[in-house]
């Protein structure tokens, strides 16, 4: 299977929850959907993200939207004014999950536009 | 009875600070019923109260004036009605200076009104007295525990109020503390004679006002697929065209900059999200999964469907509260080898000021090089070690302001007593700024009371 960024099948955007962030993952096609529904765990997304997230991961699925929702509970270095980091809102965690290098099937990129 | 088949409401502002544009151009370049202003966030509300504690006269959106003063002539001509947050802790004090520009230019008759009833720092003491504990919503501890540093306190209230005041003939509507959907389904609530028993309608206003609170981030902006995005200097700002069934269409005036897709619309509905399934507002809860979106037209897009839940017995509220002290300054370090030179310039500062008795720990500390992956920190970019040169950002936080000011001393002297390449030292010596503190909790809808009162200009 290509390995390619999660980019290639899904978009991001993400923003500030209290001491911690969201990241909206929106797979581009059905078939993206369901094998991230597969593969992008709590468990995987906490990985990549632990030098940004000091916290826990949840995840909420909302099949409909094709839409993978997850909770950083502590990426922010503090919530509110009490961040000094550059991204302090965690605009950003959107793109830094994105760049997850993923084995996805032949199937799936050919059914997910770029 | 519904007044209208469909009402146009628009968002100029997502908060305080995006473009005057926003507003300015909604006003101008197409047709309009409605333009909603959000100018508050949590730590904002905090900012206003010490303002007005200085000054009885402030403690509100000064930009949303001058927005009123600039806009008047497009506002009156074509009948625009506004509704903004621009009460910030003092909604009177906005209410007066809205008037004293609208009579400025000679626009009289213009009424605005004031919604109140949202700012309980006054009474918080009266609160706790009678039994509200406002517990923190994510460590459970009780507000007692910080109640002598609390800055400020506000319940995040619906959009009734709002509809109240339009439903009294008010052309500008001024409210506090109100959650942002709300400057949306208050319109409509006012527009269609909404009840407050219809969670679908009240949801179907709620998404509506999510999807657009955020200014362009529903037209192009902040999008994945920024490439694809046509003409982002010139964006247009998002319009709901709404319908009484709960309804709506997407869109943007003609001719403007940026798109309206159902991927943008995505973009915006996952935005600051938690549970899809229970989007929980003052007035019902919404289910984001729920809705169907269709393409209806180029830069249009219906959105239907919406089903929403009753609301729960009390409001979210909004308290912020001093918690210490922060100082952060930053240098430039030029290549070759910046981010070596940039480590040893961060390890230096530490030292220096350890050698006069002033240490800090981690948690206390933020040390980044930007430039060299500080935002997706810990995930593997190529080449992101060897950046040509790097900002050095060097931040300290605690309870002790002097030994905050103490390490504002040591940033500035890497420039002749660090390596080679330091230079950048913008904004000069940094000094210590209060850590506004933010209280999320939660209190009975009984114990609080609005009141909407209307004037003339």
């Amino acid at each position: 299977m290509p390995i390619v960024p999660l980019s290639r099948i899904a978009d991001a955007r993400s923003g500030d929850k209290g001491e911690g962030s969201n990241v909206g993952v929106m797979a581009r096609s059905e078939a993206a959907y369901m094998f991230l529904k597969g593969a992008l765990s709590t468990a995987l997304v906490q990985r990549h993200m632990a030098a940004i997230n000091r916290g826990g991961v949840k995840r909420y699925e909302a099949d409909t939207l094709r839409v993978l929702n997850f909770l950083l509970a502590d990426s922010l270095g503090g919530g509110g004014s009490a961040s000094q980091r550059t991204d302090a809102q965690g605009k950003t965690h959107g793109l830094a999950l994105l760049r997850l290098e993923l084995d996805v099937p032949q199937s799936v990129l050919d059914a997910t536009p770029e | 009875m519904p007044r209208k088949d469909k009402v146009l409401v628009a968002n100029g502002q997502g908060f305080w600070g995006d473009s005057l544009l926003g507003p300015i151009r909604l006003c101008r370049e197409g047709p309009l019923d409605y333009l909603t202003l959000d100018y508050l966030a949590e730590v904002t509300m905090s900012i206003l109260q010490k303002q007005r504690l200085r000054d009885p006269s402030k403690g509100f959106a000064t930009d949303f004036v001058k927005m009123i003063e600039r806009t008047a002539p497009d506002l009156v001509a074509k009948g625009i009605k506004v509704v903004a947050n621009a009460g910030g802790v003092n909604p009177l004090a906005c209410k007066d200076a809205t008037l004293a520009v609208l009579r400025k230019h000679g626009f009289k008759g213009i009424k605005v009104a004031v919604v109140e009833g949202d700012d309980i720092y006054g009474e918080l003491d009266a609160l706790l007295a009678s039994g509200e504990t406002l517990a923190n919503m994510e460590s459970g501890a009780p507000l007692a525990s910080v109640r002598e540093r609390v800055s400020s306190a506000n319940v995040y209230l619906g959009a009734f109020p709002t509809a109240e005041a339009l439903d009294a003939g008010a052309q500008i509507v001024i409210t506090g503390r109100g959650t942002d959907p709300g400057l949306v389904l208050g319109p409509l609530i006012h527009e269609f004679g909404w009840k407050r028993d219809q969670y679908d309608l009240l949801a179907a206003g709620t998404i509506a006002g999510h999807i657009v609170e955020c200014g362009a981030q529903c037209t192009g902006g902040n999008y994945t697929d920024w490439r694809a995005v046509p003409d982002l200097a010139m964006v247009g700002y998002p319009i709901v065209e709404a319908s009484s069934d709960g309804s709506f269409v997407v869109t943007k005036h003609e001719g403007t900059g940026g798109m309206v897709t159902q991927r943008s619309i995505l973009h915006q509905l996952v935005y600051e999200m938690g549970d899809p399934r229970n989007y929980i507002g003052p007035d019902c809860g919404a289910d984001f999964t729920s809705i169907q979106m269709e393409d209806v037209g180029p830069n249009r897009v219906r959105v239907s469907g919406a089903k929403g839940t009753s609301p729960t017995p009390t409001y979210k509220v909004s308290i912020s509260y001093e918690n210490g002290w922060k100082a952060l300054g930053q240098l430039t370090i030029a290549g070759p080898d910046a981010l070596a030179k940039a480590k040893l310039c961060s390890e230096i500062v530490w030292r220096r000021l350890a050698h006069d008795g002033c240490t800090f720990n981690d948690e206390e500390k933020t040390v980044e090089f930007v430039g060299a992956n500080t935002c997706h920190e810990g995930i593997d970019v190529p080449h992101a070690s060897e950046p040509s040169e790097v900002v050095l950002r060097l931040g300290v936080k605690g309870h002790d302001k002097a030994k905050l000011d103490r390490f504002g001393y040591e940033l500035v002297p890497l420039v002749t007593s660090g390596p080679p390449g330091v230079t950048g030292f913008a904004g000069g010596r940094p000094h210590a700024s209060e850590i506004i503190g933010f209280w999320p909790a939660l209190l009975a809808k009984s114990k609080v009371s609005t009141k909407v009162s209307v004037f003339e200009s």
